[in-house]
Order: structure tokens, then sequence, then C-alpha cells
């Protein structure tokens, strides 16, 4: 491995070219070849005994990455003065230019105008240092909180989704494998000697009873009525790392609900099934890809079912269908790869579905919006190829419905959002595929019935662009801030300026009566703190059947207490986790069986 | 001009060489050499043996020539010693450097030629027999005599570098087709042959030849000298070798091997080098490796190679087993090979001083602290464990004024009385019982966190940072505060209760301060056992002394004027340690702005130091891959430990002091015994540079942070208890290091992505750890 290398740090030498053109820039012209070729090797050979000392001051800086001011430190070692004018640590300020049969490297520096250093607003000034505890280990056991990484990480889910087939050697088997030395197996048993078996980890599939009651209240909240609730509920699921686990269970929570509410025309659960499908896709920590089968039927029911409310003469199902057209259209962007090939496949369905309602006048409005608008949230060439020469059909269809005499008001509604969406996603297209003037008779010519309003719509948008790229051009003028753009962690925003250690450890049975009351005073805390306590709990092994019965009753216990202790304003929410006190008997009940 | 000198020198004796040796008419140097009876013969009745000094030497040497009419090598020989005389690293002076060392004996015969004649057969009863046997001295002697030219020009003259290859090779072959117990050993000499070798080719101004052999070669060298190769591949030319660091490491210190009596007499057979009486004895050898080679280049060779050996190998000879790979991959990888086993011998007291007595009003405090429940319990216990240490003294330990401590002052004693009310609510860690982990992450640091440290009773922490800055916090409730100034505080009243209270200016009270100073980033970072004082130490070559009552600068002390790269308080205060980049370590006490010891030893930056908690020893980590324990009484060097592959960031004392435990950028862990100056532990696991390390108050776990972004826990007791000691591995210093680093893993935390650079267990053994917050 490394003989591969080693000749090549032997032989590395900076070209004598470079050697010529820095003595041009001194003034000494007409360098001998020799002198260049002796110059070059001895420039070399400093220069890596500088990095080496610079990469000193590297590992005592306690940092992986080399920077400029280790390079100074370096030749400060040596005695020479160090470089000025290198401080920043990003900004690496060589330019490369060739011609004349030359390449250079050369330092780029710009005139700058002082009065616009002056009018311009100062930068942020960058926040100071400061101190954050968190535990990273409680007796052993890493908590799932946002500080700490997420217990599995998402490329670790990645293997075992798509490599669910471990190579296991024999003898390695579990229990439960054919037992070796038996005689009927010993030919099976010499195969497997040869090579490594390959086998399907052991995975478990039961929650805890902590992930259980997590589960419970999340989707509650989620498709609950209290607005500031569900919002905490999927602010959690964006955020937590620890719900991989739950995922399986989350998809068929959504998909069904799906299927269900479509049915009932429920929209409104419809709009939060359809934020918990955002929900997770924002988090960061899951991978979704296993699961992508059961979310994109549900989201794209959503986006081109006939009906999806009661009145849909009043309720604005559209913003759903364009939400989850959105959602789609990011899940193909995050999602889609050679293999499994979302976007084309979608797209397919899309115009599948769209040209059966092109071919029949009597496909709902709806569906047709639903289909419109899934497509051109795919992007411009999708609009290109796939909308725009439908215009004129299109046109003649809504001009039917608007001037038509006898339509029902639910048709003329659906054809009036068509209208407005085929122009607001075609204009933007058409402004920059469509060569000047906007001539409305050619538009007309082209586009039929919605020509002369895409033609203004067009306009429109080309001025707009224009103002915009004016807008750039002026803004170009901005300088390079010498520090770098603060970057804080959206997970670490909530710092405290004071360093306190935090809350102190209680023995097991004592951290229900924790989690309960925080739970009391705020329910993010005690998603929080169920998520943690969750994994607490399995790693304790609670997963037996009497342990979660003790479980149960120490968490009943608990709240009795603390609901006792602190009396009325603590009643509700015992009442109220009481109620989960049946689920979780259930539970215990059935791991009994 | 050597063929010029030879030839005539040769004359008397060609007849019965030329039986041997065929092509000695070539009039190559080393054809010289592999005629040493002649010379001897010659010299010896000719020229009054010189003095070993140089000077004589040469001029000894110098007269010889004139006497034989060699006009042409006499010039030759005066511009020679006219030009090594200024440069330092110039042959002669390096050879008489090799000669006067204390070599075997052989390399000081080195010294002249006519003196060496006539000592030729004093030579071997003087030598001492210590090292090696019999007769490897009469043969080395033997070979030493003719060197003339070896000795006016140590590295260069070595003939032709073309030939380098084929020695190599030679060798190599010859090692390959030892017995395997032999070989292990033997292939150790390949690395230092290997580097001196390109060294020789590259100051005899071969670059070409010193670049191919290096690419023919290096790929064989042991994976963890891959550091040291590339710089000596990146030094090409002789100009390069003067200041280069490494260079001089090598050839100012010896290279040390052990070698097994048994593997080492193998080695010598391998020799043909030696004098006639041996020569039979090597026909076995020669049979087996050089077949295909003609015998006058097997002698070159060997000459090439011995004389290699001479000067710059210090070949460490014990008699039993020769040692397997693993033992000897496990030992070496430092810069100057392994530790030379005397060098481990001395006596370390690593017992712990006894404690004062101090009486602890244990009822009120209980009352105070504790609620009722416990509290008859707790007494007793507490009242056991003092009897119980302050009777013992510890045989181990040193006497308790070897060196002197500061006395306690009132403030330490309840310091102590804390300390010990803390440590009886210690839990009990082990396996089973993990200790939490608190960790303090420094946020928009900026990449600048360069070192960190906790106040033993956790209620402070310090941070250095690049931009030479020091910052204090408080992480309990107390705020700090600053002493008033001199006028308020005049107008106290200095009787009252609470003047400690009335001297703290409230008005400065805050979590943090800064202290400005340094002018470079601050590398390390020490308070002071009384939390009164802060150390740290800087690119800007000063360590400060800095006060946390006023928050301000104390004391610069000014020594190394090179970046000090880590500086520690001694468990009793007042003394403190520093080392740096000057490969120095000084001993200063802080009212003194002079260091009161210095230990000079290593061979390359020292990256770490701590004291011992006994205070009487201090432990040095270094680039050059070794570390160093050094006694505070006397300044010597009492351990030097191998076995590292990279600079050393990190060292542990167990709380007993009886065990040590050093990181290193090569990711392992390993751990020492400190009374035998042995391994006794190898923790892998880290894939990046350690940069903390920490036992448990109990001493059970260890606790290793690392740039890898992970905390890991290893269970010391069972490491330390798998290791068995018995007389011979504690006596050679050979051990069987069990491959249990999986079953000694505790736990792994993974941090986001902060790298772990300071750990710290608090007395109630919660491990709090800290680092910067990286994204």
């Amino acid at each position: 491995m490394a003989e591969e290398r080693r000749p090549k740090q032997c032989t590395v030498v900076l070209p004598t070219e470079s050697m010529k053109a820095m003595a041009e820039s001194i003034g000494v012209g007409q360098l001998q070849e020799e002198s260049c070729a002796a110059l070059s090797e001895e420039v070399s050979y400093r220069i890596k005994e500088i990095a080496q000392d610079a990469l000193k001051f590297m590992h005592h800086g306690k940092r992986c990455k080399l920077t400029t001011s280790d390079i100074d430190h370096a030749l400060k070692l040596k005695n020479v003065e160090p470089l000025y004018g290198f401080q920043s640590q990003e900004f690496i300020p060589f330019r490369f230019a060739s011609g004349g049969g030359r390449e250079l490297h050369f330092y780029e520096e710009k005139e700058v105008d002082l009065s616009d250093i002056i009018n311009t607003p100062l930068p942020r000034v960058p926040l100071d240092v400061s101190l954050k505890a968190h535990w990273l280990s409680i007796e052993g056991v890493q908590p799932a909180i946002p500080e700490n990484p997420p217990p599995a990480p998402k490329e670790q889910q990645k293997t075992e989704s798509t490599e669910p087939l471990k190579a296991v050697k024999p003898g390695q088997e579990e229990e439960g494998s054919i037992q070796k030395g038996q005689g009927a197996t010993s030919a099976e048993a010499k195969g497997k000697k040869d090579g490594l078996m390959r086998m399907k980890p052991r995975s478990t599939h039961e929650l805890s009873v902590e992930q259980q009651l997590y589960y419970k209240e999340i989707t509650e909240a989620c498709v609950g009525s209290c607005e500031a609730k569900r919002a905490e509920a999927l602010q959690s699921i964006a955020t937590d790392p620890g719900l991989y686990q739950m995922l399986p269970r989350f998809s068929t929570f959504i998909s069904e609900g799906v299927r269900v509410n479509v049915v009932q025309n429920n929209l409104a659960l419809l709009i939060y099934l359809m934020r918990m499908v955002k929900a997770l896709m924002d988090n960061p920590t899951l991978y979704l890809e296993k699961y992508l089968h059961e979310l994109i039927p549900a989201v794209v029911t959503c986006i081109v079912s006939k009906q999806l409310c009661l009145r849909p003469d009043v309720d604005n199902h559209w913003a759903l269908r364009d939400f989850a057209a959105r959602l789609m259209a990011q899940s193909c962007k995050t999602f889609s790869t050679t293999t499994n090939n979302i976007q084309s496949r979608i797209t397919k369905t899309f115009t599948k579905v769209y040209n059966k309602c092109w071919l029949d006048d009597k496909t709902q409005w709806t569906t047709r919006y639903g289909c419109i608008a899934g497509l051109s949230e795919l992007g411009p060439d999708v609009i290109k190829t796939l909308i725009l020469p439908r215009l004129t059909v299109e046109g003649a269809r809504i001009k039917a419905v608007s001037d038509g005499p006898v339509v029902s008001n639910i048709d003329k509604i659906g054809a009036d959002h068509v209208q407005s969406l085929l122009l607001k996603h075609c204009a933007s297209v058409i402004a920059k595929a469509r060569p000047l003037p906007d001539n409305v008779e050619q538009y007309r010519a082209d586009y039929g019935y919605l020509g002369p309003m895409l033609c203004s719509h067009v306009v429109k948008a080309r001025a707009q662009a224009a103002l915009q790229a004016q807008q750039v051009n002026r803004t170009t003028l901005t300088i390079t801030q010498p520090r770098p753009t603060l970057t804080v962690p959206s997970s670490l925003t909530l710092m405290s300026t004071r360093p306190g250690t935090p809350t102190q450890l209680s023995p097991p049975a004592t951290k229900y009566i924790v989690m309960a009351t925080s739970s009391g005073s705020s329910s993010t805390q005690q998603v929080l703190w169920m998520a943690s306590i969750c994994k607490i709990s399995r790693t304790l092994k609670l997963s037996s059947s009497a342990v979660a019965n003790s479980a149960v009753d120490m968490m009943k216990l608990a709240l009795m207490r603390t609901a006792t202790g602190k009396g009325d304003p603590e009643l509700p929410l015992l009442q109220r986790i009481s109620s989960l006190e049946l689920p979780a008997s259930e539970i215990a009940a059935q791991i009994n069986a | 001009m050597a063929a010029v000198q030879d030839g005539q020198l040769n004359l008397e004796v060609e007849k019965d060489i030329k039986t041997e040796i065929t092509n000695d008419g070539s009039g190559n140097i080393n054809a010289n050499s592999s005629s040493p009876g002649s010379t001897s013969s010659g010299g010896k009745s000719k020229s009054p043996a010189g003095s070993g000094e140089d000077q004589q030497t040469l001029l000894a040497v110098l007269q010889f020539l004139k006497r034989n009419k060699l006009t042409e090598s006499v010039d030759i020989l005066r511009r020679e010693a006219g030009l090594s005389a200024d440069a330092d690293d110039s042959p002669v002076s390096e050879s008489a450097g090799a000669g006067s060392g204390g070599v075997p004996s052989v390399g000081a015969d080195g010294g002249d030629a006519n003196s060496l004649l006539s000592r030729v057969s004093i030579a071997t009863p003087v030598a001492p027999p210590a090292t090696a046997p019999p007769k490897v001295v009469a043969a080395s002697g033997g070979e030493d005599q003719p060197d003339v030219n070896v000795v006016l020009s140590a590295y260069s003259q070595q003939g032709d570098p073309v030939l380098y290859p084929l020695y190599y090779n030679g060798l190599k072959k010859f090692i390959e087709s030892v017995l395997d117990c032999h070989r292990a050993e033997l292939s150790q000499v390949f690395y230092p042959l290997f580097v001196h070798m390109y060294l020789e080719l590259v100051y005899n101004n071969h670059e070409n030849e010193a670049k191919q052999f290096f690419e023919k070669f290096s790929g064989d060298q042991e994976c963890y000298y891959e550091e040291d190769l590339r710089i000596l591949s990146s030094m090409s030319k002789k100009e390069h070798m003067k200041g280069n660091e490494t260079m001089l490491d090598f050839r100012t210190s010896k290279f040390v091997l052990r070698i097994s009596r048994d593997s080492y007499q193998v080695s010598c057979l391998g020799k043909p080098e030696m004098s006639r009486s041996l020569w039979q004895l090597t026909i076995t050898y020669r049979m087996l490796s050089y077949q295909l080679l003609k015998r006058h280049l097997q002698e070159r060779q060997n000459n090439q190679i011995w004389n290699i050996i001479q000067e710059h190998l210090y070949i460490d000879i014990f008699d039993g087993m020769p040692r397997s790979k693993s033992q000897i991959d496990a030992m070496s990888g430092s810069l100057a090979g392994e530790g030379k086993r005397d060098a481990n011998k001395a006596k370390v007291f690593y017992g712990l001083l006894k404690e004062p007595e101090i009486e602890v009003p244990l009822d009120d405090e209980d009352e105070e602290a504790e609620n009722e429940e416990g509290k008859p319990k707790k007494k007793k216990p507490k009242k056991d464990s003092m009897g119980s240490k302050s009777k013992k003294q510890d045989p181990n330990a040193p006497q308790q004024t070897r060196i002197p401590l500061p006395e306690l002052k009132d403030s330490d004693k309840l310091d102590k009385i804390m300390n010990m009310k803390e440590a009886t609510k210690k839990i009990r860690l082990g396996p089973d019982n993990l200790p939490s982990i608190c960790f303090y992450s420094f946020l928009n640091a900026y990449q600048g966190l360069t070192a960190v440290d906790f106040t033993d009773d956790s209620s402070l922490i310090a941070g250095g940072f690049a931009d030479s800055t020091v910052r204090v916090w408080s992480v309990t409730p107390k705020k700090l505060r600053r002493v008033k100034s001199a006028a308020d505080l005049s107008n106290i009243d200095k009787e009252s209760d609470d003047v400690l209270e009335r001297i703290m200016d409230e008005k400065t009270a805050s979590e943090s301060k800064i202290l400005y100073g340094h002018s470079g980033p601050v590398y390390g970072i020490s308070f002071s056992p009384d939390r009164n004082y802060l150390l740290s130490s800087s690119e800007d070559g000063t360590v400060r002394l800095w006060s946390l009552q006023t928050f301000t600068c104390l004391v610069g002390y000014k020594g190394h004027n090179y970046p000090v790269w880590d500086t520690q308080f001694s468990p009793y205060g007042y003394y403190f340690i520093s080392g740096g980049h000057d490969r120095v370590a000084r001993l200063w006490a802080t009212d003194h702005y002079q260091p009161l010891r210095m230990f000079a030893g290593h061979l390359a930056d020292i990256t770490c130091t701590l004291f011992h908690p006994n205070s009487n020893y201090v432990a040095t980590g270094s680039a050059d891959r070794t570390i160093r324990l050094w006694d505070v009484l006397t300044g010597n060097c009492v351990r030097i430990l191998t076995g590292h592959k990279g600079p050393i960031h990190s060292l542990a004392f167990s709380p007993n002091g009886k065990f040590m435990a050093s990181g290193a950028t090569d990711g392992r862990v390993l751990l020492w015994d400190v009374g035998h100056g042995l391994m006794v532990g190898e923790l892998k696991g880290h894939t990046d540079t350690i940069y903390a390390l920490k036992f448990s108050r109990d001493g059970e776990i260890l606790a290793s942070g690392s740039m890898d972004n992970t905390v890991k826990l290893w269970d010391t007791l069972k490491a330390f208890d798998d290791v068995e000691l018995d007389d011979f591995t504690a006596a050679t210093g050979h051990i069987h290091l069990p491959e249990n680093s999986q079953e000694l893993l505790l736990g792994t935390y993974m941090t986001k992505s902060t790298p772990v650079i300071h750990l710290h267990f608090t007395r109630r053994n919660l491990l709090l750890a800290a680092g910067a917050y990286n994204p």
C-alpha cells in the first residue's frame, strides 16, 4: 500500500518553469536550465520541510485541517518572516491563467473602492465562544437527544435495507438455524463450511413500551385537534434522531390513514397526514427509501384523487393538491436514483392519468388539476415537453366550461383553478424558452384560448426577471468577509449562556417521575424525555413482560405521586396519561401470550 | 589515493591473501580492509602508538604516510582534515564521535591506523566482553585495523554506490535464509541499515543511486516507519542534511536493537569480515546466502554493513529465547529503536506519598450535608479508610521528604476534607457500572480550541485558544469574581469574619473571564491544585502563570525559545513541568524564574508532559515516539518506553501510581507498568489521534478521547489482571501481550461532530469530556 505512494513522495518537485516565472517576476531574466533545476529541487525540499513542521502545529491545534496560520508558525520556527495576507481560513486567492504556452497561478488583487466598503452594512458580529453541556452517556447508555448522533446512522440503516444478507461464518450461526452435526444435513454443512453463509440478520420489530407510548402520543397529536400540539409533534418527527425503529409504523399509519380518509373525504386529516410525510422527509437521520412504496401512493392519491373533501365547491382542497405535489417533487429530487427511477415513473403515472383526461372530457377537473400540478412541480423540462403541447386543447376545454351556458358551479371553479395553475407554471417556462417579441396574436395562434392571458403573464414574468437580474448586478459589489459566516446548527441554537451541569442523575425508579413532571410542564420536553427513556429502557431490557408490567405500574405510581403532590393543575395530565394505561397493559398481555 | 596506498602496504602479505582472494588487485579501498593481517605487521614497527585523541591520531597518520613517501595521500588527508574541522557533521568528527563513544570497544579502535596496529593484540583482552562474545570482539578488532580510510571519512568513501543494493539484498537473503526463530530478531537490522545506507549514498552525492535504493527497498520497511521514510525521501541532497533534525537524530544517536545472544551469534557468524581464524566458521553461512557472489564482493559488502552496525547501531544482547515477530513489533517503532534494557533498571518509587492526617469534623459536617438517613452508616467506613491509609507506608513509595513539597495551608486542608467527603459519595465503577459522561461542547470556537483543563473539584473549566486567549468558565452557580483593587482593599475591616468574601469585587462577577497575554496559540493549560493559579503554554515560547484571584498574569517563564507544547502542575502544586519543540522538558517552581531541572534526551519535540501522582517523577511523551520518565530529584531519565508508532499526545497515571497509559497519533493506547518499565497492554479501537486519557478515581476504568469524535471506556482492572509478570519477563522485558482489546472495551460513545480533547473524572466518578463543536 505505502509502497505505491513512496516513490512519488521521493520525486515530486516543482516544475522548473515556475522557477523561471518567479525569477522573471523579480527581474532576473534568462535563468539557466540547470540553475532552475537546482533551485526547484532546493525549493521543493524546503517547502516539504515547512509542511512537515506545519503539520506539528496542526496536530497540537487539535485539528484535521492544515491552516495558513500553521504554515506561518512553521516559518517562524525557521526564523522566516511569515507570509501576510493569507489569514482567512477558507479563501484561497489564487487564480489560474494560461496563454502563450505558459500556465500560471497568480494572486488576484482587485482594486476595491473604499466608499463601497464604507457604505456596506457591517457584517454580523460573530458569536462569542460559549460552553454547552449535555449527557453523552447516562450510566453507560447514550441518550437519544439531538446533541448526540442518531443511534443508528443513516448509512447503517441503508446497508441494513439494501444488503439484508449478512455474511455469517458457519459456527457463528445463531440458534434456531440448522444444528450442525446432524447426519441428514452433513452435505449441507459441508457446503456451508466452504464459504461464508449469507443470512438475514435478526432484527427486532417490537417496540418497547415507551416507544409505543411515544408513537401513540405523536400520532394522536398529529391528527388531533390541538394545533400547538401538532406543531410540536411534527417538530419532534422532523428532528428526533431515534425514530428509525418506528418508521415502519409511521409509514403504515400514513398510508392507511390516507386510504381511509380519502374515502371519507376528510380533507383536514389528509392535510395532517401530508404534513407528517413532510416532517419525516425533513428528518435527516431517517433512511426513508425503504418505505417509499407506502408513502408515494399516499401522496399521489392526495394529488389526483377525484374528491378529497365533502364540499368541493367550498373547501380548499387545491392547496392540499399543491402541497402534495410539492412533496412529490421533493421526494423525486431526493430519492430518485438510476435504479429506482422514481422521477420517470412518477412522470409516467401522471402522464397516463393526464392522457386519459385529455381524451376524456368527462374526467373531473380535480384530477386534471392534480395531474398538471404534479407534473409542473417536476420542473420546467417536464412542463415544456408534456404540458405546453396540450395548452390548446386544455384552453378549449376551459373555454367550453366558462362560456358554456349550463355548468355546475363545481366545474367552473375547477376550470378556473386549472387555468390559473397553467398560467402560473407555463408563463415562466415560456418566458425562458420563447424569443421576443411577445405578440398576442402569435400567442393565440400557438396556444389557443389561453394565448392572450399567457402573453400578458409572460410579459410580466420577463419584467420581473429583468428586475431581479438588475438587483443581482447591483449586489455583486459585496466584499468577501474575512471571517467565515456563522453556522449555528439548528439543534444547538438553544444554548445556554451559562454552562450549567445538566440535571443530576437519579436512580432508575425516579426517572419516571422526572419524565412525568416534565411532561406536565411542556409536551416537547415530554417527547424528548420519552424518546430518551425509550432508549434507556430498551437497553435495560424492559421488553420482557414482567418488567414491562412493572414499568407501567411504576409509571402510574409516579404519575399519581406527582399529581397528588402537585395538586389540582396536574390532574388533567394524570387523566390524560392514565388513559395510556390500557394499551400498555394490553401490550403486556400480548407479550405474556 | 587509496589504491596507491593500499598497493604498497599490501605488498608483503599479498602472497597469503592471493590464495583466498582472487580479485584483490582491483585496488579498491575495501580491498585494504580485507587484508588486515598484512597492514598490522607493516605498521606496527614504524609508528609509535598515538593517543586516543583525534588530533594526535591525525598527526601520526600524516607522519606515517610521509615516511612512506605517499605525498599525494598526505595532501588529500590534509585537505580533508582542514575541511572537516569546521563542519560538525563532517566525516572526521563524526567518526571520532563514534570512536570515542561507549560503543563496543571495537569501534574505539577505529581511531588510528598506527596505534590500531599495535593495539590489535591488546584489543581482545581489553575489550569489555560484557556485550559481545569474545569471538566477535576478536573478529571486529581484526576487521577494523586497516580502516584508515574509514577513520578519515566515516560516511564517505564507501566504494561503489551501485553495489549498495547488492549489499542490502545480500543481507536480506541471508536473513531470510536463517532459522525462523532468528529471523524476526535479525530483521530488526533492516531499517537502521537501510536508513544509514541511504544517508551514506546521499552524503556522497550519489543522488540517483540513493533514489533508486530508496525506491527499491523502502517498501520492505515496517509500515510504522512510514513517517520517517517520508522525511528521509525528501532529503535527496547533501546540502539538505545540514540542519535537518531527523538526520541529526540518526547520526548522533545510536539505534538500539535488542537481540538474543543466539541470534547475535548467528549474525556474527554471518560476517566473514572477521579475522582469518573465523573464516572457516562462516563457510556454512556463505553456502547459504552467497553462492552466486564472488568472494571479494562478499567481503566488501559485509564490511560495509558491519561498519554501519558498529558506528550507528547499539546492539543490546540478552540471554534467552529470541523474541517473536509480534513481541518485537510491540516494542519497536520509535525514532531510535528500543530503549536499552539497562535504561529501565533504575528503581522507581511509584508508590503514593502518605496523606497528611487531617481530623475531619465528621459529625457536624455530616449533619449539614446529609439528611438523617444513612448517617450512622457513613461514619464507619470513612474512619476505616482513613486509618488504613495513614498507617501503612507503601514500601514502593518515595520518602516523604525526597523532594521538598509545599506545606499545606488551611485552605488546602479544607479542600482535602471536601475531597474526602466527596469521595465517600463516589460511585464504584466497573464493567457493570459505567460512568455517566457529561460532555462540554465549546460552541462557536471556529476550530480554535487547542487545550482544555478542569479543576480537580470540577468547578472551573479553562480553555486555551488559537487566538492566544485563555478563557476560564465557572460551571457551578458560583460566579468568577476579581479581588478588589488595592485602594478598595485598604478600606475593608480585616477583623471581620467574612473578610474573604469582602475582598471580592461583586461588580466583576461573571460566568467566564478572558486572560490576554500570549502572542501565539495556547497549546497547554493546567490548573493548580488549589485553584488559585492557572498555567498556560504557548507557541510564543513562554509559559505564563495566571492568578485566578485577580485574573491577571503573574509571571511569564521564558526558557523555551520555541513553541511550548504542554505544561502541567504538580499534584502538590508549586512545581510544574513544561516541554516543547526544543526537545527539553523543564521543571520549574512557581517562585523561580529559571528552571530547576532540565530533562534532555528526547530526539524530537516533547508533545505532552505529566507529573506522577507522588510528584517525584515526571513523564514526557515525545514525537520521537518514546515516553521517558524522569526523576525530579536527580534529573535522570529512569525509564524509556518504546512501542508507539506515532507521536504521543496523551499520558495518564493510574491513581495508585503503578501504571501509566499513553495515547498517540496511531490511535492506540498502551498501558505500562511503571515499576518494571514494561508494556502491559495495548488497547486498539480508536481510528485517530488520542488527545485525552484519564483513569477513574479508583483506577478501574480508563477513558480515552480521540480526534475520531469518540470517548471509549476500557476495563483496566482486567487489563492489568490479565498480565502475569514472572521473573523472566520482568527481567528481560519481553512480554506477550494478550490480544484482548475488544474484551476490554466497555463502551464507545460518539459525539455528533466534536473531537474529544480533554477528559476528567469528578470526585464522584462522573466523567466530564470537552471539545469544540466542529460543524
